[in-house]
């Protein structure tokens, strides 16, 4: 039943979704054409890809303020690796980003796993120190497109049938996470984690080791994210994609993953960065204002909230019958 | 208790009678036609066995349930409590086993919660606040500083404050629920010193607890409850223990759970000298082939907590525990999952089941070591897995992937159970396993554990019932206060030795 409504819900999503590219396909003719979805879809994928990180965090009853912050330092290091050692191989490159954005989020992992901090207040922690490690690194200095390598910069630009490599890369990272959550014993792990703690803990899952590693996935990825940002803006500063970490969670808020846990699905993380990536995208071309931009996102983030609020409740009635009897059941003990 | 006794007064006017009390929950009947009277500047001592309905007499006495018939008088004038303001109002102040405290707010605060002295602005007036604080306590022999703050403490100190508050709204009748539950024998003094000075103010106390010494120490009446029944009562003084253990665990305990009887195998677990840093000290059991090993204890002796660490929940700091004649070390429950030992929790709804996630998955949870390879799962031998439970409990639902939430109780508990047993496991750990369930469920329960002895599982069965202890169990061991109380061999089985042993007056009879 709840999985109807969820399927349900999906679909409603990318029927949303439909219906924003008619109506603004008749105020800017072309919006809808294959091209320019190819593009919004390729503009959406790094968003993609962090929400999917997020929605591991998010899924463990946890949460992740520092992506946005990996993005930064970790696109800082592999900009001044380009440009201070052309000759590094693009492969390497991208071996180091992936490699820095996990040990970024084993960090996070670790305290929340083995000291028990609560997750918002470990990763605001760190994402302010991630950043500032990114000031640190360049002295507040920017790495220019002239300073990096033709491969670093026009890899993800290579079209494959009409997609970006760019778009590629977030089509196989949804791939992988399908895979992951779906058909391994971690994506179990991760849901019941999420869902009911002291149940998952019983049942033999160590529910911190999970949380680590569901740390790790979403640094990864943040990682993975620095290389696309840097290559893609042709630029690495110390305030890349700030505030980005909000637009993560918002995603996967839309997408209808449930903030206590336990709940939410990686076609949900997709559709929710989505959503996102079209208002982004069509707003300007229909001449509304970044700021109306912003308030509506906020309001559909709200929106989503409420609906996800209301459906939590009807599934809650069942606990709470059983609530009640317990209850009862302690007054004649 | 000397200066008591030569204060005490010629019968006189009852300052509070509850006639015919009964109350019903569904399926259960907590209260059945009982009479309870309390006296000034007495304490009467209220007595019975968990579930003997001592709890639901003081929700209905402080206002939080209302009775579905008698009636409680209060200086003889009929009064109805429909909330527990008008208990309040009619001076009953409950004082709770944890007593209902805010840690953050200083101790004057904690006292007049709620009835603070005003100024003439409508502002909390703080010097009357203090100062009226610390005459309650004054009066009460105590020199607690009213501005600290309660989580500076102690725990004694803390029933003082409770007390104080009760004092502060002018409370005439007390009732303390186990006070001494956390005190040591020094603060246990202390609280009797202070229940004297409420006796000798004329305050009518009704004083809850399991233990025999204390009672006789400080109650001058007595109350036995039994399933619900008020089966005697009068002064203490003239009842011995045996008449009061009697009363408690009546004659009504015979085996009424017949035990399907069962060859015993070879010893298969055995624990020695189990130990944890706070709850328990020094276990020691073996458990053979086909046994069930009852644990009886009074809530809070470290029953659960024994089998939480047995199954790797928390860590012990000392003992053995043998499997199969080899010595194991249980780090996780993971370890004890694949060791063959299982746990199933008492808060089956609680601790059991993830209700977001499908049936199958919640099945096949503790057994997905078994079922995956490398990391990866495999739906097919999960669904097989599920298939196979589901139909052996006549699990009802519309499919195996719909979430366990969706469920109704009984059968969300068919998927816990079920979930445990899907692991093949060798040693079964049932933490009051009928708790909650009506009488005709739990006759199911109990075939189904005869039939899992049987199938050469060995059990250990935590409960609170004795009917369900006497009736099932090869033997049974008794937990007090976190100790071992003995072991008892079946055909030594007497409702009365168990009581003694898990109350703590097994030396004195």
């Amino acid at each position: 039943m709840i999985k109807l409504i969820f399927r349900f819900r999906e679909m409603l999503l990318v029927i949303i979704i439909a219906i924003l590219l008619a109506v603004f396909s008749t105020r800017a003719p072309g919006f809808a054409k294959p091209g320019n979805l190819a593009n919004i879809f390729n503009d959406s994928s790094i968003l993609i890809i962090l929400a999917l990180g997020q929605m591991t965090v998010i899924l463990t009853k946890s949460i992740d303020l520092s992506v946005a912050a990996n993005v930064a330092f970790t696109g800082m290091i592999v900009g001044m690796l380009n440009a201070t050692y052309p000759d590094v191989p693009l492969p390497a490159i991208i071996l180091v980003a992936l490699f820095i954005g996990a040990i970024l989020g084993a960090i996070n992992g670790l305290f929340v796993w083995k000291l028990n901090i609560p997750s918002i207040v470990v990763t605001l922690g760190t994402l302010t120190i991630y950043r500032g490690m990114a000031f640190v690194l360049s002295g507040g200095a920017w790495v220019n497109a002239h300073q990096m390598t033709e491969p670093f910069l026009q890899a993800p630009r290579h079209l494959f049938l009409g997609l970006p490599v760019l778009g590629w890369a977030a089509i196989i990272i949804v791939t992988v996470m399908y895979l992951v959550m779906s058909r391994t014993f971690l994506g179990r792990a991760i849901y019941a984690s999420g869902g009911n703690p002291t149940a998952a803990v019983y049942a033999g899952i160590d529910v911190g080791r999970t949380r680590f590693f569901a740390f790790v996935i979403s640094g990864t990825l943040a990682g993975l994210c620095g290389y696309l940002w840097v290559s893609r803006y042709a630029v690495a500063y110390v305030d890349i994609a700030a505030g980005f970490e909000l637009d993560s969670v918002a995603a996967c808020v839309i997408g209808g993953i449930s903030t206590l846990g336990g709940i939410g699905s990686v076609a949900g993380a997709v559709l929710g960065a989505l959503f996102l990536g079209v208002i982004k995208n069509a707003l300007p071309v229909i001449n509304i204002s970044p700021f109306s931009q912003m308030a509506i996102s906020g309001a559909v983030i709200i929106a989503a909230v409420i609906f996800n609020a209301r459906q939590e409740r009807r599934r809650g009635r069942i606990i709470l019958r059983d609530r009640g009897a317990s209850e009862q059941i302690e007054v004649v003990v | 208790m000397t200066q008591t006794v030569a204060l005490e007064q010629s019968p006189e006017m009852p300052l509070l009678e509850m006639r015919g009390i009964s109350k019903s929950f569904p399926g259960v009947k907590a209260l059945n036609n009982v009479d309870i009277t309390l006296y000034p500047g007495k304490v009467t001592a209220l007595i019975g066995e968990n579930g003997a309905g001592k709890s639901t007499l003081v929700k209905i006495l402080t206002g939080i349930y209302a009775c579905d018939e008698g009636e409680i008088l209060v200086d003889g004038n009929p009064t109805v409590f429909a909330n527990a303001q008008d208990a309040i109002d009619a001076g009953v102040t409950a004082i709770h086993q944890e007593t209902v405290l805010f840690d953050e707010l200083s101790v004057a605060e904690n006292i007049f919660l709620g009835h603070a002295p005003k100024s003439r602005f409508g502002l909390v007036n703080w010097k009357a606040v203090n100062a009226r604080a610390l005459a309650l306590l004054h009066s009460l022999e105590s020199n607690i500083d009213p501005r600290i703050r309660l989580k500076d403490l102690s725990i004694a100190q803390r029933h003082l404050v409770a007390i104080a508050r009760a004092l502060s709204v002018d409370a005439r009748i007390v009732i303390m629920d186990e006070p001494t539950a956390a005190l040591s024998r020094k603060e246990v003094d202390d609280l009797f010193q202070i229940i004297n000075r409420l006796k000798t103010n004329g305050k009518a106390i009704l004083f809850i607890s399991h233990k025999f010494d204390e009672v006789y120490e400080i109650a001058d009446h007595y109350a036995v409850f039994r399933d619900g029944k008020a089966v005697g009562s009068g002064e203490l003084a003239e009842v011995g223990q045996d008449e009061i253990v009697k009363l408690m665990v009546g004659r009504s305990v015979e085996h009424a759970f017949p035990k399907v009887d069962i060859a015993l195998g070879e010893t298969v677990f055995a624990v020695e000298s189990y130990t944890h840093p706070t709850e328990f000290r020094d276990i020691s059991f073996e458990l053979r082939k086909g046994e069930i090993l009852g644990i009886y204890g009074l809530v809070g002796a470290g029953r659960s907590e024994l089998c939480q660490s047995l199954f790797g929940v928390t860590k012990p700091t000392g003992g053995k525990v043998r499997l199969n004649g080899k010595e194991i070390a249980i780090g996780s429950p993971g370890e004890a999952i694949s060791a063959g030992i299982v746990y199933v929790p008492e808060e089956r709804g609680r601790h059991g089941a993830v209700l977001q996630l499908p049936i199958y998955q919640n099945i096949s949870l503790p057994s997905l070591t078994r079922t995956s390879r490398s990391g990866f799962l495999r739906a097919a031998e999960e669904f097989a897995l599920a298939r196979k439970y589901a139909e052996r409990f006549d699990l009802r639902a519309a499919a195996l992937s719909v979430p366990v939430g969706t469920l109704s109780g009984g059968n969300q508990q068919k998927v816990v159970i079920g979930k445990w047993l899907a692991t093949q496991p060798n040693i079964l750990i049932l933490d009051e396993p009928t708790k909650g369930i009506d009488i005709g469920s739990k006759a199911a329960v109990h075939a189904f554990i005869s039939e899992l002895a049987g199938e050469g599982l060995s059990i250990i069965m935590v409960s609170s019932e004795l009917p369900e202890i006497m009736g099932m169990s090869d033997r049974v061991l008794v937990m007090r206060e976190g100790l071992s109380a003995g072991i008892y061999e079946r055909e030594t089985l007497s409702a009365e030795t168990l009581v003694r042993a898990a109350t703590g007056n097994a030396s004195k009879s």
